[in-house]
């Protein structure tokens, strides 16, 4: 065996963020993998950076009536509004199922008021997970959600309020749905957030013209998949240049090489959401392909491949 | 254990059966796997259409590892289009079998009555091939004279058609063949379109008639982790710990009591 040769192709996957050690810089995006257990049949867990989980709130949401999901060209809609179990459940039953694995624990919470959100990150405070994320920006939830993501002031409140509870890194996940990204990001920034995550999906309609209604119940869903790519990348890069805080960078990352363009632009890991749902083993195969990449580039840890264009 | 991929497979026949009705035999190791009522999830090769089309089994064939599917193409430029343009030793990318199936077992000894609506009479054909039971009355409905699977249906059971336009057999839905006939059951499993299965709920409830309906909705993962694709439950469901169902996972078959339609 030639040592010299392992040792030069030797890469290191491990990401630091905000005092978190990954194994490598790929989660999941939030509501689109559960908690974990269904994809589990499909997909090592083990092989994961983290685990985010759908987003939890105080108590159990019903969330919106069905149609639920529209396909659009390279992407999809989805105004699931934020149906979950309630955190009792969830740490109950969900938390111990994800610990089985060797991987970080990112929990989602949401929320309707200031109230909510501290409810559940005080519960979360005495529970054996990693890291929690702040949505603030989910677009089909009426009151809560999204109000606390468009404004600089109510962001960097809600940031300041969740972290007086909060015993974990908080990452405040940003909508794409503003004026000015870096504006939001340095707000969250200020408030004490510890790591930013983007891009929540884009607010969009579809209409069926042949019965002439809405496609969804909800009127409007949130866009995601390959077709929202090309802005995520522009708003990770932004964010990235706005804040110092380490940036977690998702929105339509189907495969290893739109991974490697988000941490190029400036992510510190990466989230795959919508592509899940067309390869339920996509994440393990695009760890595989980063390391690949960097072995062919010769990049010896992913921090040095953050934000260099 | 994460066991179960997407798989690859071998299309072996592809057949038009009526006016946007198709049939494909794929070659698949779901085949064994299989019970009536359950579906597969098919992607399409296209780069635009990422979301899988979940669709109900028809008849499976374990020793050859054939599955059969019959499918409506539901309009220009769809998935299921491009599904039916493909041939014989085409490949595509499949998941399944998906979903709980029909309880075969609660129809042992017992008068049965399968019904199936439009595009729901397709999952209906291997229930009616693998029930057990006393006396199998199956009740087809289709919109006008341009039926499908209706040798396959006379080979396994007693056959009774109704169609919208009153082209073949009962003019009306299932239920007017029912009571046309006067048939009488123990047990009704169904599937097909919601106002047809809300119809049959009511129809069993009154009399006191355990049934089956298998539900359909919209989809994104197919494996019960978007919550895409639920139904609301009369009860609060154990899973959601509200009152909805997940139709790809918990279902797509329910018990008609559980779920409000």
């Amino acid at each position: 065996m030639d040592m010299g040769k392992s040792l030069e192709n030797a890469v290191d996957m491990h990401v630091n963020i905000a005092g978190v050690e990954w194994k490598n810089p790929v989660t999941t995006a939030s509501g689109t993998f559960g908690s974990g257990a269904e994809f589990s049949e499909f997909v090592d867990l083990n092989r994961l950076g983290a685990v985010t989980t759908k987003g939890v709130a105080n108590i159990p949401w019903a969330g919106n009536h069905t149609p639920r999901i529209a396909e659009t060209y390279g992407g999809m809609m989805n105004a699931i509004g934020l149906q979950n179990p309630g955190m009792d459940l969830f740490c109950e039953r969900d938390i111990p199922f994800l610990r089985q694995f060797d991987t970080k624990i990112i929990v989602n919470v949401c929320g309707k008021s200031e109230e909510d959100y501290c409810e559940v990150v005080e519960r979360l405070s005495g529970e054996d997970v990693d890291m929690l994320e702040i949505n603030i920006s989910c677009p089909n939830v009426k009151e809560g959600g999204i109000a606390f993501g468009q404004n600089p002031k109510a962001a960097e409140n809600i940031t300041k309020a969740v972290k007086r509870y909060a015993k974990q890194p908080v990452i405040m996940k940003l909508s794409p749905n503003v004026t000015s990204i870096p504006e939001m990001a340095k707000a969250v920034e200020a408030g004490g957030a510890d790591a930013v995550s983007l891009i929540n999906t884009l607010t969009g309609m579809k209409i069926d013209i042949h019965r002439r209604r809405f496609v969804l119940a909800n009127k409007t869903g949130g866009v995601s998949g390959p077709a929202i790519h090309p802005i995520a990348v522009r708003m990770v890069y932004e964010a990235a240049h706005a804040v110092k805080l380490p940036v977690i960078g998702m929105g339509g990352i189907a495969s290893a090489e739109d991974a490697i363009e988000m941490i190029l632009a400036g992510a510190d890991a990466v989230s795959v959401g919508t592509a899940n749902f067309h390869n339920p083993a996509v994440t393990a195969e695009i760890v595989e392909g980063i390391e690949s990449y960097m072995k062919t580039y010769g990049f010896a840890r992913v921090a040095d491949m953050v934000g260099i264009v | 254990m994460a066991d179960r991929k997407k798989e690859k497979v071998n299309i072996l026949l592809q057949e038009c059966l009526a006016d946007d009705i198709f049939s494909m035999w794929i070659e698949t190791g779901a085949a064994a796997l299989a019970r009536p009522g359950q579906f597969i999830s098919i992607y399409t090769h296209d780069a635009g259409k990422l979301l899988p089309r979940p669709i109900s089994i028809c008849e499976t064939e374990r020793e050859k590892k054939a599955l059969r599917v019959v499918y409506r193409v539901t309009g220009r430029n769809t998935g299921t289009e491009q599904f039916s343009k493909m041939k014989a030793g085409d490949a595509l990318d499949i998941i399944g079998p998906l979903g709980n199936g029909f309880p075969l077992e609660r129809g042992e000894g017992k008068r049965v009555c399968l019904m199936g609506g439009g595009i729901g009479v397709p999952p209906i054909l291997e229930l009616a091939k693998q029930i057990r039971c006393s006396e199998k009355q199956i009740v087809v409905g289709y919109r006008d004279g341009n039926t499908f699977l209706k040798e396959e249906f006379d080979r396994n059971g007693k056959l009774y058609i109704s169609t919208e336009d009153g082209s073949v057999g009962t003019k009306g839905n299932v239920l007017d063949a029912v009571r046309e006939n006067d048939l009488e059951a123990d047990i009704i499993y169904a599937c097909g379109p919601t106002p047809m299965l809300r119809a049959v709920k009511e129809f069993a409830e009154k009399r006191h008639i355990e049934c089956y309906i298998s539900l359909e909705e919209r989809m994104a993962c197919g494996i019960g982790a978007c919550l895409g694709c639920v139904c609301q439950s009369t009860e609060t469901d154990s899973h959601s710990n509200v009152k909805n169902k997940r139709i790809c996972k918990d279902g797509p078959v329910f018990l008609s009591t559980e779920v409000e339609i």
